[in-house]
């Protein structure tokens, strides 16, 4: 892998990448607002918490240029992947494109607008835009990388170097999905029933006494989800049933986002989680009967405020 | 005639009044609501909307009070049902009891405590307006039949039908009233709890097609579970859900249920999803989303006891 770096999309995690890495590499943020890309043009792109410095990317609204690039981020939202795919159709030279999108299906989106190598990959890392030239780093998780078809995991390997180098935490591994699945089905469950009963991942997400507690909508959840990884061929890293009682027996009472967003009456992020898996179950012809009914509940739920 | 009404909330004050304007029936009501009974006993019990009309009924508070009556009337939440039934039992020692409330499972609960029970379900709907004061939002029939495990003799139900059509409350007594009832419980618990957990009215859950294929699986399921009991339902849920979200019916309907998640009430979902997953379970009839829908609005309820 050789040459300057593009990251598409300047939200949260596509400033972070931007400014960590130009400090190590060359990088071009493609911004969609022509003022965004001036913001940043003119006084860099501000990083603090976790981090305190002003990174120096290029920042533009044109994509020419893409020919000479050798590594180019995804880090748009997951429904705004198929246009800044197809911003990508016959401009890249010898690039390898990575998608971070949380939901499934991105790499597959990019695909079809072409025969690059791909990496997958699942950022965990979070913070803040504070303005559009400004990001705060909140939370310092990883990012994992791995080959997506038949890319080389060396591919994925330098690339996750060169994250760390440039100061973000990072790690590769040979296949992305047995811990991206693990992660999504506990995180459509516990996120879709937090929101809906108003309740923190307390102690009665893993209750099982009576035919009424919460417990047995839980694990059916993730035994829907279960199904799902299997028919897409994919074994679980972790059971997330088991992630929950343990979850639920440290007492962390968390409040997931999406319950937060209802709250808030905000939209939630159900179509990228929940509606996911909903989706993949539909295309792999897998019943889904429960994580449909809790996705459209929450859908419903949106509708009532939005 | 003697008549006692047990719960006078918005249901049970409607059959109190109206049969309050019957010369031959002398009308008694039980409920816990201090100011209510004061204010029936002190000015008479007043209905307005689909019908203007006092009743003259002597509440009390007190269940202890109640002479012997030919028939009780039970119209509490489902939840209150024993603790009323236990209270009020010894005035029906010579009477029959009949339920008017929603849900599966209530008859079961009086015949703990009665003799001669009477299945019914009514349509008829209102509101408390304050104390002694119901809004009837809704005319209705109503249906009664004797309960099987505990009935009382269809001559007797006959009696207590006729006299509440006399009273104003269109009333028919069957053989089997598990039809009528099991199409209001269908109906119920394929709409209520998606109303109270999404905050949308009956007509805005029917819009959405997501919203109104999981009302369809949730009335499938209900139908398996009546089917294996043999049956047989009085009309189509389905026709009775698209009939109530025409903008002139009930499109803008907020379900009782939803009235309650708002108010943090404890709901009915333990005599509706509740019941029929119970009901299902003995008829080894699985009812996954029922089960589904019973565990959210608990969670729900779990979640007003932490705030």
């Amino acid at each position: 892998m050789t040459g300057d770096i593009w990251v598409i999309g300047g939200g949260v995690i596509g400033s972070l990448f931007a400014a960590h890495l130009s400090r190590v590499a060359e990088v071009t943020l493609l911004c969609r607002r022509p003022e965004h890309a001036a913001a940043v043009a003119e006084h860099g792109l501000r990083v603090s918490g976790r981090a305190d410095f002003v990174g120096r990317p290029r920042a533009s609204v044109d994509p020419a240029g893409l020919a000479e690039t050798g590594l180019v981020i995804v880090a748009t939202k997951a429904n705004d992947v198929e246009a800044a795919a197809a911003r990508l159709e016959g401009r890249l030279g010898d690039a390898t494109v990575m998608t971070v999108q949380n939901g499934l299906g991105a790499e597959e989106v990019v695909r079809r607008y072409g025969s690059w190598p791909q990496l997958s990959a699942v950022t965990f890392m979070s913070g803040t835009k504070l303005a559009d030239d400004h990001v705060e780093y909140v939370l310092d998780t990883p990012t994992w990388v791995a080959p997506y078809e038949d890319a080389p995991f060396a591919t994925a390997a330098e690339t996750a170097s060169l994250i760390v180098e440039a100061g973000l935490k990072a790690e590769a591994m040979p296949d992305l999905e047995p811990a991206r699945w693990s992660k999504l089905i506990f995180n459509a469950t516990v996120n879709s029933v937090a929101a809906l009963t108003g309740l923190p991942h307390d102690h009665h997400f893993a209750e099982l006494d009576r035919p009424s507690d919460l417990g047995h909508l839980v694990r059916g959840l993730m035994d829907e989800g279960k199904r799902i990884a299997s028919a897409a061929g994919v074994s679980l890293r972790e059971d997330p049933w088991e992630m929950n009682v343990l979850a639920t027996q440290r007492g962390s009472r968390h409040y997931p986002s999406m319950l937060e967003d209802v709250e808030a009456q905000r939209p939630t992020e159900v179509d990228f989680i929940t509606g996911a898996l909903v989706r993949e179950a539909e295309r792999r012809g897998v019943e889904a009967p429960l994580l449909a009914a809790v996705y459209g509940l929450i859908k419903g739920r949106e509708a009532s405020y939005l | 005639m003697r008549v006692a009404i047990v719960g006078c909330g918005a249901v049970g004050s409607l059959f109190a009044a109206n049969l309050a304007q019957l010369d031959e029936v002398e009308v008694w009501a039980f409920d816990l609501d201090r100011e209510h009974v004061a204010a029936i006993n002190e000015q008479g019990l007043r209905l307005s909307g689909a019908g203007e009309l006092v009743g003259e009924v002597r509440a009390t508070t007190d269940a202890a009070e109640l002479p012997p009556s030919d028939f009780g009337i039970v119209a509490t939440k489902c939840m209150h049902t024993a603790a009323a039934i236990e209270a009020t039992a010894p005035a029906f020692a010579d009477g029959a009891v009949c339920s008017v409330q929603n849900g599966v499972g209530n008859e079961e609960v009086l015949a703990e405590y009665a003799e001669r029970v009477i299945r019914g379900t009514t349509f008829p709907a209102g509101r408390v307006l304050g104390p002694g004061h119901v809004q009837w939002d809704v005319k209705g029939d109503t249906t009664i039949g004797p309960f099987e495990p505990s009935p009382a003799p269809m001559a007797e139900v006959e009696r207590l039908a006729a006299v509440c059509t006399r009273g104003g409350m269109p009333t028919q007594a069957v053989a089997d009233a598990r039809g009528p009832q099991w199409r209001k419980l269908i109906f119920n618990a394929a709409t209520n709890p998606i109303g109270a957990l999404t905050g949308l009215t009956h007509g805005r859950v029917c819009d959405d097609p997501g919203l109104r294929r999981l009302v369809s699986q949730l009335v499938d399921e209900g139908r398996a579970v009546a089917a294996a009991q043999g049956i047989e339902l009085d009309a189509d849920p389905e026709e009775l859900i698209d009939h109530a979200a025409r903008p002139d019916v009930a499109y803008d309907h907020k379900a009782s249920m939803l009235q309650d998640a708002e108010a943090h009430r404890q709901t009915e979902v333990d005599y509706l999803n509740g019941g029929i997953s119970r009901v299902g379970r003995e008829q080894g009839i699985p009812t996954p989303l029922n089960d589904a829908i019973t565990a959210l609005i608990k969670g729900l309820e779990a979640s007003w006891a932490q705030t």
